[in-house]
C-alpha cells in the first residue's frame, strides 16, 4: 500500500468515524435539540404544570380572542390543542392559521400561560397577486403547502 | 489534472485566465440580482417589503457553506496527496468564508426581529449556522498559532475537515428538529417553493456571489503562492550569507 493511499484512508476513516459518532450523540439529544414541543408531545409526555417550555404550531382559525392586551387562542398541531394566553405585544405575522411558537407555563387547568409569543413562517414565498389568485381559484391549500410541515412528525 | 495543478506556476497561469470571467460573473450577477431583487421584484404576501433582506441572507448562508465545503476538500486533498497549491487555496477561502457567515447572521437577526419577533433564537439551524462562523475563526487562528507553516497548514487542514461534519447538520437541522427556522424553501425534494419572480433574482445573486469568490480565490491565491516564493527566497538568500 502506498503512503498515499494510507493517507487517504486514513481520512475517510477519520470522516466515517466523526460521522457515526455525530450521528449518535445527535440523536442521543434528539430530545433537547428540538427548539419547541408540539401540542401531541405535551400531551404525550405529560409536562407538569409550572414548567417553563417552548409550545409549537398552529394558531388555530376562529380560536384568537383579544381582550385588550391579553390574547387567547388555541395552538393545534392538528392532532393535539392547548388553549394560550398570552398578555403582550404580538409579532406582525401572528395571525391565525400560522405558525408560532410560544414560551411559558402550563397552569393548573391545562392552559399554556405564555410569556412570549413569535410568529413562525413557512417556506413559501410568493407575491400577493399570486397567493390572491391562488386563494380564489381553490388551489390555496395544495400550493402553499401542508402546513403540519410546521411541526415534525414524532418529534 | 489534479496533479497538473500542483504545480504554482500552471495553477498561477490558470488563475490568470479565470480572473475577468470571474469579475464579470460576480459584477453582473450581483449588480443585476441584486437591482432585480431589492427594486423591481415583487414584495412577500406575508412579509411584504421585509422579505428582501433574504436576497442579502440567502446568498451569503450559501456562500458561507459553499466555501467551508470547498475548504474542506482542498484541505483533504493537501492531506491525501500533499497538493501545495490545495492547502494555500483552503486558506485563502477562510476570511471570505467567514465573512459571508456573518453576514447571513447578521442579516438573519435583522430579519429575525421584524417577522419572528426575536433578533436571536437558540434553534437548530441558528446555533449551527453560529457554530460555522467560530469554525471559520478557529481555523484562521489555527494557522497563526504555529511558526512552522507546514505544521500549520497540516493542523488546519484537520480542522476544516472534521469541521465539515457541520455542513449536513446545518442543511438538514431544519428537517429533523422543530426549528424557528422555515424548513428549506429552494433545495427541496418537490422542488423550489419560491416563486420565480421572487427565486430567479434570488439564483442570480447568488451566482454572482460565487463569482465573487473565484475571482477573490484567484487574488488572494497567488497573493499567498508569491508569500510561500518570498519565504523560500529568503531562506535561501539567508542560508547563503551564512555559507559565503
Amino acid at each position: 500500500m502506498t503512503r498515499k493511499r494510507k493517507r487517504l484512508l486514513a481520512v475517510l476513516g477519520l470522516l466515517s468515524g466523526l460521522g457515526i459518532a455525530t450521528a449518535l450523540v445527535l440523536s442521543a439529544f434528539n430530545d433537547n435539540l428540538v427548539f419547541f414541543h408540539s401540542p401531541s408531545d405535551v400531551a404525550e409526555k405529560q409536562l407538569p404544570a409550572g414548567r417553563l417550555f417552548r409550545l409549537g404550531g398552529l394558531v388555530e382559525a376562529g380560536s384568537v380572542k383579544k381582550d385588550g392586551l391579553n390574547t387567547d387562542f388555541i395552538v393545534t398541531d392538528l392532532r393535539a390543542t392547548i388553549p394560550v394566553r398570552y398578555t403582550g405585544i404580538l409579532p406582525d405575522l401572528f395571525r391565525e392559521g400560522q405558525g408560532v411558537v410560544a414560551n411559558g407555563r402550563l397552569d393548573a387547568e391545562g392552559r399554556f400561560v405564555a410569556t412570549e409569543v413569535l410568529a413562525k413562517h413557512d417556506e413559501n414565498y410568493m407575491p400577493p397577486e399570486v397567493a390572491d389568485a391562488l386563494k380564489k381559484s381553490g388551489q390555496w391549500h395544495e400550493k402553499s403547502g401542508d402546513h403540519t410541515k410546521l411541526v415534525k412528525p414524532g418529534s | 489534472m489534479l496533479h497538473a495543478l500542483a504545480n504554482p506556476a500552471r495553477f498561477l497561469r490558470l488563475m490568470a485566465a479565470i480572473r475577468p470571467w470571474a469579475a464579470g460573473v460576480a459584477v453582473l450577477g450581483l449588480g443585476i440580482g441584486l437591482a432585480w431583487g431589492l427594486l423591481y421584484s415583487p414584495p412577500d404576501y406575508q412579509q411584504g417589503e421585509t422579505v428582501r433582506i433574504m436576497y442579502i441572507h440567502v446568498p451569503a448562508a450559501w456562500m458561507g457553506m459553499f466555501i467551508y465545503a470547498a475548504m474542506a476538500v482542498a484541505s483533504a486533498t493537501a492531506l491525501i496527496w500533499r497538493h501545495p497549491v490545495a492547502e494555500l487555496v483552503a486558506k485563502a477561502s477562510a476570511p471570505a468564508g467567514a465573512a459571508f457567515t456573518l453576514i447571513c447572521l447578521i442579516t438573519g437577526s435583522l430579519w429575525g426581529k421584524p417577522m419572528w419577533g426575536a433578533w436571536w433564537v437558540w434553534d437548530a439551524r441558528l446555533t449551527s449556522m453560529l457554530i460555522l462562523f467560530f469554525l471559520y475563526l478557529g481555523y484562521i487562528a489555527l494557522w497563526e498559532a504555529f511558526d512552522d507553516p507546514a505544521r500549520a497548514g497540516r493542523a488546519a487542514a484537520i480542522l476544516a475537515l472534521v469541521g465539515a461534519i457541520n455542513l449536513p447538520i446545518i442543511k438538514f437541522s431544519v428537517d429533523w428538529w422543530n426549528t424557528m427556522h422555515q424548513p428549506a424553501s429552494v433545495l427541496t425534494l418537490e422542488g423550489p417553493k419560491i416563486h420565480p419572480d421572487i427565486l430567479w433574482p434570488l439564483l442570480i445573486t447568488a451566482l454572482g456571489a460565487k463569482g465573487y469568490y473565484v475571482w477573490l480565490l484567484t487574488v488572494r491565491v497567488r497573493a499567498e503562492i508569491l508569500k510561500r516564493q518570498a519565504r523560500i527566497l529568503r531562506f535561501a538568500a539567508a542560508t547563503d550569507r551564512r555559507a559565503g
